[in-house]
């Protein structure tokens, strides 16, 4: 136990005083934070300095009354023929033509543009028009203004969870959404670099030939288990750093942009739609965040890193202690990955759509897919006795690679030059001692 | 007491049997040959030995208690297939390797220091080993196998690798060790190195253990009753008593013959029966070298 312990000390140091890691350690933290105060940037500059477009009309219908949320509509005295050419000489960004037409059947409503037109201009354009000519059938059937504003209405939903004990919880979708496709990939990633690392640094050991001096000393599963807890230890003391810089850094850039961005220019830009309403829905937005559960996400990414790691870093250990060099280990890495490319295209197949579908909750209980699969589903809330069986079946599924990998790792440490196939590395697992 | 010994150890991988039924016996404070072709079974012998690998059946007992665990500090292993960490610093090193062997950091520290001074290497210890040469790193090597003073040592060929210079330091340090109350194992198929440092040898050869014993006895059972005689003219001796092998000419009439004397024939009576017929220049027998014995032995196995 001691030897181990030397062990964990030895790689958890070799990595540490590392400058690779202590650069990534600091700017990654650094990146995610100045990317998303890029975007957020980029993103209220473009609202502040974005004009509306204008577009001419010709409107030989006399129905149209223009709405000027998205567009300066102006109204071109004229016939057609002349508002085209005279379109020409112009730098305005549409000239929509509206002929006379039946109310049942409007027919020949036309948009020129000089550019092809975004389908969100045509769809709003279209939006109007659709509106406007509602409102005069209804007006036909005998409807007063007064009625007809009282229809009017903007709903945004609100989604309210309902949980096993019966409270109900505030949450947006989009924002779970969001949550679990970055742990999803997150781990995807970590599991991956890390195991990596493992197998890199057993593969090191085999080829600098210092394994067998070391085998003398300890058990070759000790060195496979202190390589790997070692690593792990690592691991966790980037994620720690990690969490703290993020979450220091991300909260000076939000309340940076808060304060940049105060009620009153938020209501501005919203226009002539309602703005108490608008304003509700960035507070809805903040209090949405606030009320995913942060520590719950994060002590089960720590789990399930873990745990991931364990399983797929045995794995990646045996393939490392069976190969003389990396090009070699390429070949066996792929039936390694294939479960993780399956937890992984699952998430944006099934597990974001519908986390609670019969495919999602199989995949983050099979321990193989469980780490990528339940990072995926943690944020929308998963019953007790789900969790709880895909934990125990992940500390299971562990200490079976782990077991597996130990016999194999045993015998191909020692082993220099021989051509490798799964048939010897079954032969490797059931030789004895 | 021996310092150790092995019963019967039989070792059988999936398709060959790499020991079998292997016994031997290593007197304390000797340095013990262990000799064989390649595929012998001395390498899967020793990985037994530094409990690398468990023997399927057989005994093992080292200073006369059954091999366990805690004889791990009583062995030191210098593997053929030898290595150190690239990235890690030569005192750091030696100390995780003294450390895994069993020792405490402050004394691991003491050692190591003491022998880099020993081998005049004071300003490498913050030197990585991939900034090292081959032949420094091979001391650092060295210093790793012996630093926790085992009381056994295990070198697999030792000199491969090292060079003449090195060699040669490294062939001083084993008998200072032996002189010290070290036993050394010494695995090899290079016989030249064995006939000047070996006391005691064992011949493994397709898994099987077919000659120990100590060097002198080794010799003298493969003695051939064989002498080589330098003489003037050509002659000619009873077919009876002696068989002629050899004969070369060396110059205008000076001769090399080897001679075997058949019978129990005395060399005193050949030289007698020599002189009778030739004009004897030199006489000397023919003492088989370790590597004659070692290929006849092996070479006669191959023609059963």
């Amino acid at each position: 136990m001691n030897k181990i312990l030397l062990i964990i000390q030895r790689e958890f140091l070799n990595r540490v005083q590392k400058k690779s890691f202590l650069i990534a350690t600091i700017l990654l933290p650094l990146i995610f934070p100045a990317i998303m105060a890029v975007l957020v940037f980029v993103a209220v500059e473009q609202k502040k300095n974005a004009t509306k477009e204008v577009v001419y009309y010709v409107d030989e219908s006399g129905f149209f009354v223009p709405d000027t949320t998205q567009f300066f509509f102006r109204k071109f005295e004229g016939d057609v023929n002349t508002a085209k050419i005279a379109f020409q000489y112009d730098d305005s960004y549409g000239l929509l033509y509206i002929p006379a037409f039946k109310l049942s059947d409007p027919k020949g409503i036309a948009l020129y543009t000089k550019v092809n037109p975004g389908p969100n201009e045509v769809g709003e354009l279209e939006r109007i028009l659709e509106n406007r000519i509602k409102e005069l059938k209804m007006q036909r059937l005998n409807i007063d203004q007064k009625l007809l504003d009282s229809l009017r209405t903007n709903v945004s939903i609100l989604n309210v969870n309902l949980s096993e004990g019966g409270q109900e919880k505030n949450s947006d979708s989009r924002v779970l959404f969001g949550v679990g496709m970055t742990c999803g990939i997150l781990m995807y990633m970590f599991i991956f670099i890390y195991g990596a690392q493992i197998m890199q640094g057993i593969i090191e050991e085999k080829t600098s030939k210092v394994v067998e001096v070391i085998v003398s000393s300890v058990k070759p599963f000790q060195l496979m288990m202190g390589k790997i807890i070692g690593l792990a230890s690592v691991g966790l003391l980037q994620f720690l750093i990690w969490i703290v810089l993020i979450t220091t850094l991300t909260s000076i850039v939000l309340g940076f942009f808060c304060l940049e961005m105060p009620q009153q220019q938020m209501m501005n830009e919203m226009g002539q739609q309602n703005p108490a309403m608008q304003n509700e829905g960035a507070m809805e937005f903040l209090k949405m965040m606030g009320q995913i559960p942060f520590g719950y996400v994060i002590f089960n990414f720590l789990f399930y890193f873990l745990g991931g790691y364990l399983l797929y870093g045995a794995l990646f250990a045996a393939v490392g202690s069976a190969v003389d060099s990396p090009a070699e280990a390429q070949q066996f890495m792929f039936p390694i990955t294939i479960p993780m490319l399956i937890a992984y295209f699952g998430l944006f197949t099934f597990i974001l759509e519908d986390p609670h579908g019969s495919i999602s909750i199989w995949l983050s209980i099979i321990p193989f897919t469980a780490p990528i699969a339940m990072m995926g589903r943690i944020a929308f809330g998963v019953p007790d006795w789900q969790l709880a069986l895909s934990m125990i079946s992940l500390i299971a599924g562990f200490i079976l690679t782990t077991w597996v990998a130990g016999r194999i790792y045993r015998v191909g440490i020692l082993m220099h030059g021989t051509k490798i196939n799964y048939k010897v590395m079954a032969k490797w697992f059931m030789m004895k001692g | 007491m021996e310092a150790l010994t092995t019963s019967n150890v039989t070792k059988r991988y999936t398709n060959h049997l790499a020991l079998d039924q292997v016994s031997i016996s290593i007197p304390q404070q000797t340095i013990f040959g262990l000799l064989g072709p390649n595929g012998a079974g001395k390498t899967t012998l020793i990985r037994i030995i530094n409990q690398i690998i468990n023997a399927d059946s057989g005994d093992i007992f080292i200073f006369g208690e059954p091999l366990q665990e805690k004889h791990i500090g009583t062995i030191g292993y210098l593997p053929e297939e030898r290595g150190l960490y690239k990235k890690l610093k030569v005192g750091e090193q030696l100390i995780y390797l003294a450390q895994l062997k069993g020792l405490s950091k402050k004394v691991a520290t003491e050692k190591c220091k003491a022998w880099i001074r020993k081998f005049e290497i004071t300003e490498w210890w913050n030197k990585k080993v991939e900034d090292l040469s081959k032949g420094m790193a091979q001391k650092v090597q060295f210093i790793s196998t012996v630093m926790h003073e085992p009381k056994l040592i295990i070198l697999d060929e030792p000199f491969s690798g090292f060079d003449p210079v090195n060699a040669q330091l490294i062939t001083q340090e084993i008998l200072e060790l032996k002189a010290k109350g070290c036993t050394i194992i010494f695995s090899t198929h290079r016989m030249e190195t064995v006939e000047d440092l070996c006391d005691h040898i064992a011949l493994l050869d397709k898994s099987k253990k077919i000659l120990e014993g100590s060097k002198k006895q080794v010799k003298e059972t493969y003695r051939s009753n064989t002498y080589w005689v330098e003489h003037k003219g050509s002659f000619d001796l009873p077919k009876t008593k002696y068989e002629l092998l050899e004969q070369q000419n060396l110059e205008d009439s000076f001769f090399k013959s080897a001679v075997r004397v058949i019978d129990d024939t005395s060399p005193n009576q050949l030289i007698r029966d020599l002189t009778l017929v030739t004009e004897v220049h030199s006489f000397f027998e023919k003492i088989p070298t370790m590597s004659e014995i070692f290929i006849s032995l092996v070479k006669g196995g191959k023609n059963e």
